[in-house]
Order: structure tokens, then C-alpha cells, then sequence
């Protein structure tokens, strides 16, 4: 069924768009991320324009975030302090990051950077997470426990807070941070920045698997809500209709997504959203190094 | 000579005065408008018409009708990718005045039979001369090849088009031609002429407008999304949020 998208001024077939919609909606549900990294460059490959793909995204990041981060506060694993700090952070870092984004455009190169973006930080990402889970799934193989590293740097900064839902007491400066870059990071490449997210509250703010996901999610949540409207306000470029497709989709996958997270161990999920970051890193770094069929591409003047 | 340029003058204006009197073109279209609805996938049009003409058939070349559906201009900037530091990235770049975002050429026959070069040049029929492109930038020595990529790129997506056999001509006096208009349709006029054509030279010309508009939902969430942006974005995410909202809801049921 061909369908009309009234923004994006091109015909689509429904069911395509409820199929993507719902794959990634399963991811969102199973890792907490948003899912941004895969539907964007989704959308590009089925035809959408690259600024309508980013801006629609972004809403159905929305839906589908929401109705996993509904799955999860009812199973209790959403620190909500904590996602308040970190969204706090991130509404910073993404004011900021829209103003790098301008200044980029202005110099005309900004699908080079934002393509590299890609590539170094799931690059990264993804290797570092892929063998760090590799040894812990080793480890709980061989009936050890991996030690938590209690007195690090981390402990000794000032402002600290006591984080009950994660177990923590630390100091709000780290989760601040961390919560600015993804912003950054996030407005810049388009996304939810759930992938860093994840990673960086694991390994930096060393909190449990189980309530990284969810509060990783209230997170996206809002940061996507603020993109969507910034979207829709300044470059008209948000689709109701792409939008409506792939969250019907993103939805249901999301439930079904939360469901078989839970059935996997923290370090099986882990391994399996670093060999995802992987696949996706190494397409994006295969269409920079290989020569394209067509070396021209058509842009609008300004 | 005078009279020559007034002519040409007078049909510009008039859209359906003939370059030469001898003959004119009487025109019917299947459809003056297309509307793009949500199941819009593509339309046809279809061009048919008759040559009027007081005096009998002309001896000499034979009659050929051109026939040209051009939608609306936008200027386009043309990148190319160049291999720097192991990596593809845009370098040259090369602005493109007037690219018609759709550009379709019926004729009845080959090109350079039916339409000789200054005529194309004239009134500018053919697709490489309805796009404009004035003034590459210094240090661009092949901005030929940029036009050339224009065109590649576009008559892949369905865009431009030249179909040198979608017209047919009956006994000098009837034609009828479809013109396939893809599903990926910017709104607007569509500017269509029709030109008949003896020995490579126009004879007489007509043109006349298709309206392209989206209706219904399509035409209220677009005039939405440009006009009261700001509901439109809160407008999207309350469908977004009571999407998940619902979603979950449902879920929870089933489980219980």
C-alpha cells in the first residue's frame, strides 16, 4: 500500500515504514537506546530527505522511548533523580550543539562530520563495550564475580548526591557531564544518544545494568521531545505522517523489546547492542572509504 | 524580420497565438489538475490534440509534435566527492540557476530530426537547455560534467525524462501523448507546450498549465506544519506520547 508523505513530498509503501518502525522499536525496548543511529540513516537508504529523516526520526523516538520507559517505571528500574540531572546536563549540551551544527553548515561540510562522528563514537563504542563484555560473560562462566571499583577519582568530587533507585552516592559533576557531551553529541549527529548514554553510565558512572536502561531512556525521552519541536519550528521538516507509520510500529516493538530484555543476562545484552553499534559503524566507514557509483549529489542552495 | 520578433513576442504573451498563422494546435488534456492525496502514487497525463489549418497539408517535411511538461524551478547546487586522505568528501561544487524539479520531452521522433539545433536553443526544449547554469566557479574547468550529473541523477529518479517515441502523429493532423508523472511530486504549475515542428523548425506552439495540488489531509498538515508550526510540533509529539502511552497500555493488558 503506497502512501503520500505530505512533508517529505514522496509516495512510500505503509508497510515498509511499520516494519522498520517496529524493528527498531524492539531495540529500543531490549537496550534503552533510542534507536536514532539505525532509523536515520533507514529512512536515507528507502528515499526520505536527509533533513526529514533526522527531524521525523527524532518523534518517533519519542513514542517508542516512551512506551518502553512506561515498561520500566512499572517494573521500578527508572532513577528519576538521576535521569533529572542527566537531562539537565543534556538540555545544555544540546543548546550547544545545535550552535556547532549551524556553524558546520555554514562551512558546508557537515555530512562529512557527521558522518565521522558516526564512525569514531560507535567505532569506539562498540569495540570497547564488545570486549568488556566478552570478559565479564568469561568471568561469570568461571563463577567469578567481576569486583565494582569503588575509589576512583570520581569519588573524591564535590556536590555529591545520593542516588537510591542506583545504589549510588556520588557527585552530580560526572552525571552532569556526561549528560552535556550526549546532548552535544546528540544534536549534532541527530539522535537520541542512547548508545553513548548506556556505555558511559556502565563504565563512568559504574551504575547497574538493570536501571541504566530505563533511566537512559527518561533521558531520550526529553531530548528528543526538544529536537522534534526545534524541527518543526525552525526547518518545517518534521512528517506527521512518516511519523505516525513508524510509531505504530515503534510501539508495539518497543513492549515486546522490554519483554526480551528482561529474559537476557546484562552482559549478553550488552554484547549484543555492541555487535549492532559494530554492523552500523562498519557500513557508515565502508560508504567513506569506497569509491561511490555516482561521485555527484544534488543539495538545495540556500 | 520585425514581424518575426513581434510574432514570437505576441505568442509569449498571448500563450496561444502560433508562431505562423498556417497552422494551429487544438488541445485537449485528460486531467487539468492533479490532486496528490495520501494514496497518490504516481499519475498519467494525457495530451491529445489536432492541427487546425485552413489550407491544404503543406508539401515538404513531414508535421512533428514536441511536447514538454516542466515543473517548478529551484536553484541546486551540484557537489562532486573527490578521494582526500583515504576518505570520499565533497570538494568542487557547482550552482545550478534553474533546475525544474520535473522535466519530461515527448516527440514523435528523434531528437535531431525533429527539432533543429537553433530551435532548441530558442525555446529552450530539450533537457539540458531547461536547466540554466551560469558561471561555475574559478577552478572548475569541467562544469559540463556537473549538468551532465544533474541530468544523470534526476532521469534515474524518474524526474527528467526524454521519450523520443511518446508521441504519435495521425495523418499529419491528430496527436496524443502520455506524459508519467512520478509518485515523488513537488506541488505547483506544471508549464506544459506543445510544439509542432516541420524540418527541425517550430511552426507553431501552444502552452498551457497543469495544476498540481495536494488536497485533504496532505494540503491541512502541510499549510499546518508552515503556517502554526509550533502546534504542528506539539501537535506530533501528542500523537508520539499517547502513542507509547496506548501501547504500553495494551500490553499491560494482555499480560494481566
Amino acid at each position: 500500500m503506497q502512501i503520500y508523505l505530505p512533508i517529505a513530498e514522496i509516495s512510500v509503501n505503509a508497510f515498509l515504514l511499520l516494519g522498520l518502525g517496529g524493528i527498531v522499536g524492539v531495540l529500543s525496548g531490549m537496550f534503552g537506546v533510542g534507536g536514532g543511529f539505525l532509523i536515520t540513516p533507514l529512512l536515507f537508504f528507502i528515499g526520505i530527505p536527509p533533513a526529514v529523516a533526522v527531524a521525523t526520526g527524532a518523534n518517533q523516538i519519542v513514542a517508542s522511548s516512551f512506551s518502553a520507559l512506561l515498561a520500566h517505571l512499572k517494573r521500578k528500574t527508572v532513577d528519576l533523580r538521576m535521569g533529572t540531572v542527566l537531562l539537565i546536563g543534556g538540555l545544555i549540551g544540546a543548546a550547544g550543539g545545535v550552535s556547532i551544527f549551524n556553524y558546520l553548515k555554514s562551512l558546508g561540510q557537515v555530512d562529512l562530520l557527521v558522518n565521522l562522528c558516526y564512525v569514531i563514537f560507535l567505532g569506539i563504542i562498540g569495540a570497547l563495550m564488545f570486549i568488556e563484555s566478552l570478559n565479564a560473560l568469561y568471568k561469570t562462566r568461571s563463577g567469578k564475580r567481576q569486583p565494582r571499583k569503588k575509589h576512583t577519582w570520581i569519588q573524591k568530587l564535590p556536590f555529591k548526591m545520593r542516588f537510591r533507585v542506583t545504589g549510588l552516592y556520588i557527585s552530580v559533576i560526572p552525571p552532569l557531564l556526561v549528560g552535556a557531551f550526549v546532548g552535544l553529541l546528540a544534536a549534532i549527529m541527530g539522535v537520541g544518544g542512547g548508545f553513548i548514554m548506556v556505555p558511559a553510565m556502565i563504565y563512568l558512572l559504574g551504575m547497574p545494568t538493570k536501571v541504566v536502561v530505563g533511566t537512559s531512556l527518561f533521558q531520550i525521552l526529553f531530548v528528543t521531545a526538544f529536537t522534534t519541536l526545534l524541527h518543526a519550528t525552525t526547518n518545517y521538516t518534521v512528517d506527521i505522517v512518516l511519523a505516525i507509520l513508524l510509531l505504530v510500529g515503534g510501539v508495539v516493538g518497543a513492549q515486546f523489546g522490554t519483554t526480551l530484555g528482561t529474559k537476557l543476562k546484562a552482559e549478553q545484552l550488552r554484547i549484543l547492542l555492541a555487535l549492532l553499534v559494530l554492523i552500523v559503524c562498519g557500513k557508515l566507514a565502508l560508504d567513506l572509504l569506497l569509491q561511490p557509483s555516482e561521485l555527484y549529489s544534488i543539495g538545495f542552495s540556500s | 524580420m520585425m514581424r518575426r520578433v513581434f510574432a514570437i513576442f505576441a505568442a509569449c504573451l498571448a500563450l496561444v497565438a502560433p508562431v505562423q498563422a498556417e497552422e494551429n494546435i487544438v488541445l485537449g488534456l485528460n486531467q487539468t489538475e492533479v490532486s496528490i492525496s495520501t494514496n497518490f502514487n504516481g499519475s498519467e497525463i494525457i495530451i491529445f490534440g489536432a492541427v487546425k489549418r485552413e489550407t491544404p497539408i503543406p508539401d515538404g517535411p513531414e508535421l512533428a509534435v514536441v511536447v514538454t511538461v516542466s515543473g517548478p524551478s529551484k536553484a541546486v547546487v551540484v557537489r562532486r566527492k573527490e578521494r582526500k586522505f583515504g576518505i570520499w568528501i565533497n570538494t568542487d561544487s557547482v550552482e545550478v540557476d534553474r533546475a525544474p524539479s520535473f522535466y519530461a520531452v515527448a516527440t514523435s521522433g528523434p531528437m535531431q530530426d525533429v527539432l533543429s539545433r537553433v530551435e532548441d536553443l530558442r525555446y529552450k526544449i530539450s533537457i539540458p537547455r531547461a536547466i540554466r547554469s551560469v558561471g561555475a566557479p574559478m577552478g572548475i574547468v569541467d562544469s559540463a560534467a556537473f549538468t551532465e550529473a544533474l541530468i544523470r541523477i534526476r532521469t534515474k529518479a524518474d524526474q527528467y525524462d526524454l521519450n523520443e517515441a511518446g508521441v504519435t502523429v495521425d495523418q499529419q493532423t491528430l496527436f496524443r501523448a502520455t506524459v508519467q508523472l512520478p509518485a515523488a511530486l513537488v506541488e505547483g504549475d506544471y508549464n506544459t507546450r506543445i510544439f509542432l515542428t516541420r524540418g527541425g523548425n517550430v511552426i507553431a506552439q501552444y502552452e498551457t498549465l497543469i495544476d498540481v495540488r495536494k488536497v485533504g489531509l496532505e494540503r491541512w498538515l502541510y499549510n499546518l506544519s508552515r503556517e502554526q508550526s509550533l502546534v504542528y510540533g506539539l501537535l506530533s509529539l501528542a500523537i508520539a506520547i499517547s502513542a507509547g502511552w496506548l501501547a504500553s497500555a495494551a500490553f499491560g493488558l494482555i499480560r494481566r
